[in-house]
């Protein structure tokens, strides 16, 4: 049933060789952790990927539930975490995935720093690389204030008041970052439009690069 | 690969087991991603309106069998974060057989509010249009005093019925509906 399926379009569209493109390539013996246990540690990155996926999944389904509105966003959030059928544990994968996004990315750049992978001819993947690092954090920033708790609330009090320290411009940056002159409704607004608009596309941009470039360049070798 | 099964008694060659095996691995930690986030999307079939009844404010005596009163009963609503004493208004009469119909006010058409036929005052007064008495302004359904509407016109079945049970003399409504045959 698949087969035929799979083969009628294959038949019209010729897909065969795009995913073949996409997933055929060796994997050097010394990534290989069937070869050497020590390998695993060329797995961070993709783990990092993985968890990302999960990431992108669990935040699209907790988007159903939650309203970024400074009277009802902790409302929703409690309403998520009490009573939506399985709540508790979807809402649990986006709070303990962002922290192991984090952990995952930060062994991924350890591996490839000490691995020297980041030289020549890959220097532009690491600073792709860094970028990546770097929305990340903003992802954790931004995702930090949505439940709207104390914790939320002063973190991201905090995190402004550090922008504003930037010399010269810095009251400029506070005042962008939380859309006003107090941390509230608006701030709250910004925050959940950066955090489920435009950093997912700016994620997914970066990882398309970091993807295409390492499959061009090829995994560096062996120490 | 037909050689390779040909070899082997079991008729599994070894790249079949590998893309199974892999395959299976793969399904696993999707349906693992996958099992909490499905339920949770699934929630509101969970909590599907209870209908508790409250006080339509009228007596069993105080229901007309010629013509419908208006009445307005309100309902404690839990929606997700939200509680309200959420507004209803319900058309109540008796029908032949002296049962206590309270009859949702939209048309069963489209949904738009039905009128009922009442005079400068807002009282009811009997129909001006033969036996139809309430008129939907959107597509010209009408229906009777008891709400069966007219085949000629756009509505297929009759006006929806409020759950409404009669306690100690009170007539109590709730805000579930049923669908009458057509």
């Amino acid at each position: 049933m698949f087969k035929k399926t799979y083969d009628w379009i294959d038949e019209r569209l010729n897909i065969t060789p795009i995913w073949r493109d996409v997933a055929d390539h060796d994997v050097p013996a010394h990534v290989n952790p069937a070869n050497k246990m020590s390998a695993f540690v060329y797995c961070f990155g993709g783990l990092t990927f993985l968890i990302i996926v999960t990431q992108i999944l669990s935040g699209m389904f907790l988007a159903m539930y939650y309203v970024p509105d400074i009277v009802n966003a902790y409302r929703s959030v409690q309403y998520i975490t009490d009573e939506v059928l399985l709540g508790n544990i979807v809402r649990g994968m986006h709070f303990w995935g962002a922290s192991l996004v984090i952990i995952m990315m930060f062994l991924h750049m350890l591996r490839v720093f000490f691995t020297g992978a980041y030289k020549a001819p890959r220097e532009l993947n690491w600073v792709v690389g860094v970028l990546i690092f770097f929305v990340v954090m903003a992802f954790g920033f931004t995702g930090y204030l949505l439940p709207w708790d104390q914790k939320a609330y002063w973190a991201t009090a905090v995190g402004a008041q550090i922008a504003e320290t930037v010399p010269f411009v810095g009251p400029y940056i506070k005042t962008l970052l939380i859309g006003g002159d107090i941390l509230g409704a608006l701030t709250l607004t910004r925050f959940f439009a950066i955090h489920v608009f435009f950093l997912p596309a700016a994620l997914l941009g970066l990882l398309g690069l970091h993807f295409i470039m390492i499959r061009k360049s090829g995994i560096a070798g062996p120490l | 690969m037909s050689d390779q099964k040909n070899q082997g008694k079991e008729g599994l060659s070894r790249r079949q087991f590998l893309t199974y095996a892999l395959g299976g691995t793969g399904a696993f930690m999707a349906a693992t991603i996958a099992a909490p986030l499905i339920p949770f999307t699934l929630d509101p079939l969970t909590r599907t309106g209870a209908g508790t009844f409250v006080d339509s404010g009228l007596k069993e005596s105080d229901i007309k069998s010629d013509l419908p009163t208006l009445i307005e009963f309100k309902v404690h609503r839990k929606d997700g974060w939200v509680e309200e004493n959420a507004k209803y208004t319900a058309w109540m009469i008796k029908d032949e057989q002296g049962k206590i119909l309270a009859m949702s006010p939209v048309c069963t058409h489209l949904g738009c509010q039905v009128a009922g036929e009442l005079d400068s005052s807002g009282n009811p007064i009997p129909a001006k249009d033969g036996k139809w008495w309430f008129h939907c302004p959107c597509h010209g359904g009408r229906y009777t005093i008891h709400g069966v509407q007219d085949p000629t016109k756009p509505p297929t079945r009759p006006l929806d019925l409020f759950d409404v049970k009669v306690e100690g003399g009170k007539v109590m409504v709730s805000s579930k509906l049923n669908q009458r045959k057509a």
